[in-house]
């Protein structure tokens, strides 16, 4: 039991929480533009990378290199909408979602031109887990629970309570309405922006204490980060919270070790727990948990 | 003048075989509006089904089977498809963006057997000594009898790709494309059009996918990039005017002519800075996209709508 706690349910919870994190940004992006942005995972890297440079540049520590990351991937995600996306608005929405991938590339360039393609850790010093009745828990992890706990509730204020998320919960049910309703419909788009690419930034950081920095690392989430925001209801911020949860402790808790010692799944498959759990909310209920839109 | 002669074998086949891919993604994504960002996966089932029946048996991977290549390249298509189907069943009833979602699974899942699965593809050694066809008429004549080939089965497929766009399929795909409504109306089944056309183009993949293991003599869990198998196919074909198949081979021949000599200009670079260029090519590809979808959409040889293509 203490040995699920421990290896299975934490590391889960952790992972869920990246997701998370990750995933909700999507949903908010393909509420209000309808596209699915398959630049985001390269986002979260440019965060990560961001993040450690200020680190030991400055000689910060990594969680106050966060706003730095923030600061890199937002301009990086308000420049491409407005060089690429904003001016391909009027076409389909499968151009956008190209035009999202060649952005995707351009950042990977990018990251791998100033950083190099060498895998590597933040600088952070080693501390005893905690331990609490033999439940072990890494300082790191405590934090990053927290953190998404503390963005989930930032973004639930900014959403409910604020006239800005009003306007953007309002154009994401239906951009026409919301239009003619006089909802300043660009500077929706731009607070979108910002806020999913606030959101990727932390789980980029986040993504890179968890395990490490590598230019692929955000690229290797993405399919993770859709899976989430399908299984939650693409559209729907909360669904994309709580799919990431669930994914993240699925995916841990598939090499559980259920049958005599032998995991459930391979552990070098754990990557493919998201696609099945993709194909299977497809199958089952392609609206998502939380009716998302179809 | 050997050499050179070599040299331009090597470029032509590649050219040709990334035009069997464009060709393959023009079906998928030019026809029928079906978004296919897992080309890899298929290329790479593609590749090893071909190089797991042509090998000499070996202990280190299944087979091989010493099958000759005209029997072998057919079914490296047919398996690419057959990983198309169940994906493919589900995902294409719903909207075209999940399908794109999908493929990426499908091409990581592909990668994660093809290096784990040793019993079967030889885990990171991969499969070695592929036959190729007509190497025994030795350096370059072998080499220029196998991009003949090459270039036999591209005019070939291409034939097949044109005759398929021009008969009432092709155009029954078009109007489930542009208006499924309508398409219905009609009495059309768009479901079973659209997997129609991805099967077909996932086969075109794996076909290209064959060819390329023969020309290289080796597969491995690395030997395909995504970069070049998956993204710059897709600039082959913005670039060159999707739904367009000649679109696709001009797009397919230009871009990789520009590919080409961009890698021999980086490999004249000193050591650190050929990697570097690496990352800036990568970075133009992403640029190139762009441009072509901001400037001109429809590419050098755009579709064109009402009169039956030529």
């Amino acid at each position: 039991m203490l040995e699920f706690v421990n290896f299975y349910l934490i590391p889960g919870l952790v992972l869920g929480a990246i997701y998370a994190l990750s995933a909700t940004g999507l949903s908010l992006i393909y509420g209000v533009m309808r596209f699915a942005h398959f630049a985001h995972g390269d986002l979260m890297a440019l965060g990560a990378y961001v993040a450690l440079a200020a680190s030991t540049g400055l000689g910060i520590s990594v969680w106050a290199s966060i706003p730095f990351a923030a600061a890199a991937t937002v301009p990086a995600a308000l420049v491409a909408d407005a060089l690429f996306y904003a001016r391909l608005r009027r076409s389909l929405p499968a151009v956008l979602l190209i035009s999202s991938f060649g952005v995707a590339l351009m950042l990977r360039a990018l990251i791998y031109l100033l950083f190099g393609p060498t895998p590597v850790t933040f600088p952070l010093p080693i501390v005893p887990p905690l331990v609490f009745e033999g439940i072990r828990l890494q300082p790191r992890h405590i934090w990053i629970i927290l953190g998404a706990g503390v963005c989930a509730l930032m973004l639930h204020v900014i959403l409910s309570r604020t006239r800005a998320g009003r306007a953007m919960r309002a154009m994401s049910d239906d951009p026409d309405l919301a239009r003619i309703s006089g909802v300043a419909t660009a500077a929706v788009i731009r607070l979108t922006w910002v806020i999913a690419a606030v959101l990727v930034a932390v789980a980029g950081v986040f993504l890179g204490l968890d395990t490490q920095l590598q230019p692929v690392m955000g690229f290797n989430v993405l399919l993770a980060s859709f899976a989430s925001a399908i299984l939650g209801g693409i559209g729907r911020p909360w669904g994309a919270a709580f799919g990431g949860v669930i994914l993240g402790l699925a995916e841990e808790c598939s090499t559980f070790p259920l049958r005599d010692g032998a995991p459930l799944l391979e552990p070098t498959y754990k990557s493919a727990v998201a696609f099945v759990v993709l194909i299977v909310t497809l199958l089952v209920r392609p609206q998502g948990l939380f009716r998302g839109m179809i | 003048m050997e050499q050179a002669l070599l040299y331009a074998a090597t470029l032509g086949t590649l050219a040709c075989i990334y035009a069997v891919l464009t060709l393959g993604l023009n079906l998928q994504w030019g026809l029928t509006g079906l978004m296919n960002f897992g080309g890899l996966g298929f290329v790479a089932v593609g590749a090893y089904t071909a190089a797991l029946l042509t090998a000499q048996p070996s202990a280190t991977h299944v087979g091989g089977f010493g099958v000759p290549w005209w029997l072998a390249w057919p079914a490296a298509g047919l398996a690419a498809a057959l990983l198309a189907f169940p994906v493919g069943a589900i995902a294409l009833r719903l909207r075209a963006d999940y399908l794109a979602i999908a493929t990426i699974g499908i091409a990581e899942i592909v990668r994660l057997v093809a290096r784990n699965e040793d019993w079967l593809t030889g885990g990171p050694l991969g499969v070695t000594a592929i036959p190729r066809p007509f190497e025994s008429l030795g350096t370059p004549m072998g080499q220029v009898a196998f991009l003949l080939l090459v270039g036999a089965v591209l005019a070939a497929l291409f034939a097949a790709a044109q005759a398929a766009t021009n008969s009432p399929f092709g155009r029954a795909l078009r109007a489930v494309r542009d208006d499924e409504e309508a398409a219905k109306a009609a009495g059309k089944n768009p479901a079973r059009l659209r997997l129609h056309a991805f099967l077909l183009g996932a086969a075109f993949m794996g076909l290209g996918g064959a060819m390329m293991t023969a020309f290289f003599k080796f597969i491995g869990p690395d030997a395909l990039e995504p970069v070049t198998v998956t993204f710059l196919v897709w600039v082959m074909l913005i670039a060159g005017g999707s739904g367009n198949n000649w679109g696709a081979v001009a797009g397919a021949f230009a871009v990789w002519a520009v590919w080409a000599a961009t890698d021999w200009l980086a490999a004249q670079l000193p050591g650190e800075a050929a990697t570097r260029a690496a990352y800036v090519r990568l970075f133009l590809i992403g640029l190139a996209l762009q441009v072509i979808l901001l400037a001109r959409p429809k590419g050098l040889i755009g579709e064109r709508v009402g009169s039956p293509q030529r």
